[in-house]
């Protein structure tokens, strides 16, 4: 065991540990958006929305979100006609490219929790907002919305788990993020074992974060 | 010259296309994730025991393993083992008394690693299933003079595998993802073979859409043959 090492990486890891984290933000803020598009389109009446979105999210989980990342850095640059569009000063970037990835993925796993979410509110409920004459707005803003979050958090929780994970592939496109950095320090020390318990070390923390905080939440939105 | 977007010639088989190239290398992936499933099933054999077991200390080794797995992402511990693989089969040969340098092949590396992970997961479907099984069953047992080992293995085994299969779909689904992990390893599957074939054609958008197509009719036919499994053990329900 090489104890020096294992100090001295810490700074570098944990500054790469934000560069992670404003992957893991983004991603989920932008993702929360598509997926609840997503998850209202598909509970749409119009068939073509609804299989619009089924097939949105069936080919974003049913492939690996390596193939996504790649299709997104190396495949959209070919399109010479995006070239020469304002959409280029973004997708030129390393960044930018793993956060589109990342939030069309995470996007496709919670729109099918929104949904899942949705569909088991008790219709009495929406009775009940119709019985008072609530317009149909305010039943989605105010009674819909409040319960399917309350219901898909459990779910939410190991989909945020799973992208944490999920952006150590920024690392194949050049990014230098926690696993980045530790492969960086791995193959020129070739010290893999301490420079693991290092890096596996931060991630397990943020994954025990993340746990208790949905675990917090749950407990304060319980109403009975 | 530009290419135009949709050369179905870079399809062919044979020496002018990447056809039989990116056929191979399916079976490939499809060949590191059964052997990937198969290294999760025996850590999951191991595991699962030690995570119902009463025992403190085994409890902890069990947990130990499902939450470092789960907890750490896959690419970290595919480098832990692509790198500390050899140094650690060399340290155990010299113990034996050779003194050589020993690569490990890219396929062992790929598959140990994406198994290990398979394994956690595996690990807890097992764990939830024996955990549903009725209490009631096992004093039933005892009622009926049948000692601990039948209660095992003829009460307990048999509906533990009916009871997991709709979540091992998941696991495979989720392995099946991981193999692609591998291509930084080296090991050509779809991953690897497409990356090499984006590169000498200079068509990526092509050839990487072609590999999400791979694995989307690779997932879309698992889901079958689960969904026909699961029918076939549910048929007394």
């Amino acid at each position: 065991m090489d104890f020096d090492l294992m100090i001295n990486s810490s700074p570098k890891l944990l500054v790469a540990t934000l560069v992670t984290l404003k992957l893991l933000s983004l991603s989920l803020f932008f993702g929360l958006i598509i997926g609840l598009i997503f998850s209202v389109m598909r509970l749409s009446k119009n068939k073509f929305i609804s299989t619009f979105s089924y097939v949105f999210s069936y080919v974003f989980r049913g492939t690996p979100l390596l193939v996504q990342i790649f299709i997104i850095y190396f495949g959209l640059g070919q399109i010479e006609y995006l070239r020469s569009t304002i959409l280029w000063s973004i997708l030129k970037e390393p960044y930018w490219c793993a956060i589109i990835a990342f939030s069309l993925n995470t996007g496709a796993y919670t729109s099918e929790i929104l949904r899942s979410a949705f569909q088991t509110i008790k219709i009495g409920f929406i009775e009940a907002g119709k019985g008072l004459g609530l317009s149909k707005k305010i039943i989605f803003y105010k009674i819909q919305i409040p319960i399917a979050i309350k219901q898909s958090l459990p779910a939410y929780g190991n989909e945020i788990i799973l992208m944490l994970k999920g952006t150590s592939l920024a690392s194949t496109v050049t990014l230098m993020d926690l696993t980045g950095v530790a492969k960086y320090i791995i193959s020129t020390t070739f010290k893999p074992i301490e420079v693991f318990i290092v890096a596996g070390g931060i991630y397990l923390s943020l994954t025990f974060i993340v746990h208790n905080f949905i675990k917090f939440t749950e407990k304060k939105l319980k109403t009975h | 010259m530009s290419q135009p977007p949709y050369n179905m010639g870079l399809l062919a088989f044979g020496d002018n296309g990447w056809g039989d190239e990116l056929f191979f290398a399916t079976l490939m992936t499809l060949a590191v994730a059964i052997t990937a499933m198969f290294i999760g099933f025996i850590f999951s054999l191991i595991f699962t025991p030690l995570k119902i077991t009463n025992n403190k200390i085994l409890n902890f080794i069990g947990n130990f393993y499902t939450t470092v797995i789960r907890g750490v992402p896959e690419l970290l511990v595919i480098y832990l083992f692509f790198f500390g693989g050899s140094a650690a089969v060399m340290f155990v040969a010299k113990i034996f008394g050779y003194d050589g340098y020993i690569e490990i092949n890219a396929f062992i590396t790929g598959a140990f690693s994406i198994g290990i992970i398979s394994g956690a997961y595996s690990t807890e479907v097992f764990r939830g299933a024996i955990q549903s099984i009725d209490k009631g069953q096992f004093e039933a047992c005892k009622v009926l003079g049948l000692n601990k080992y039948i209660y095992s293995f003829k009460i307990v085994i048999p509906q533990m595998l009916r009871l997991a299969i709709p979540n091992l779909s998941n696991v495979w689904q989720i392995t099946l993802k991981d193999t692609s992990l591998i291509s930084v390893t080296g090991l050509v599957e779809i991953m690897r073979q497409s990356y090499i074939a984006a590169g000498s054609t200079r068509d990526p958008l092509f050839f990487y859409s072609f590999a999400a197509l791979l694995y989307l009719i690779l997932t879309f036919f698992s889901m079958k043959i689960f969904n026909k499994l699961e029918q076939n053990y549910n048929r007394g329900f």
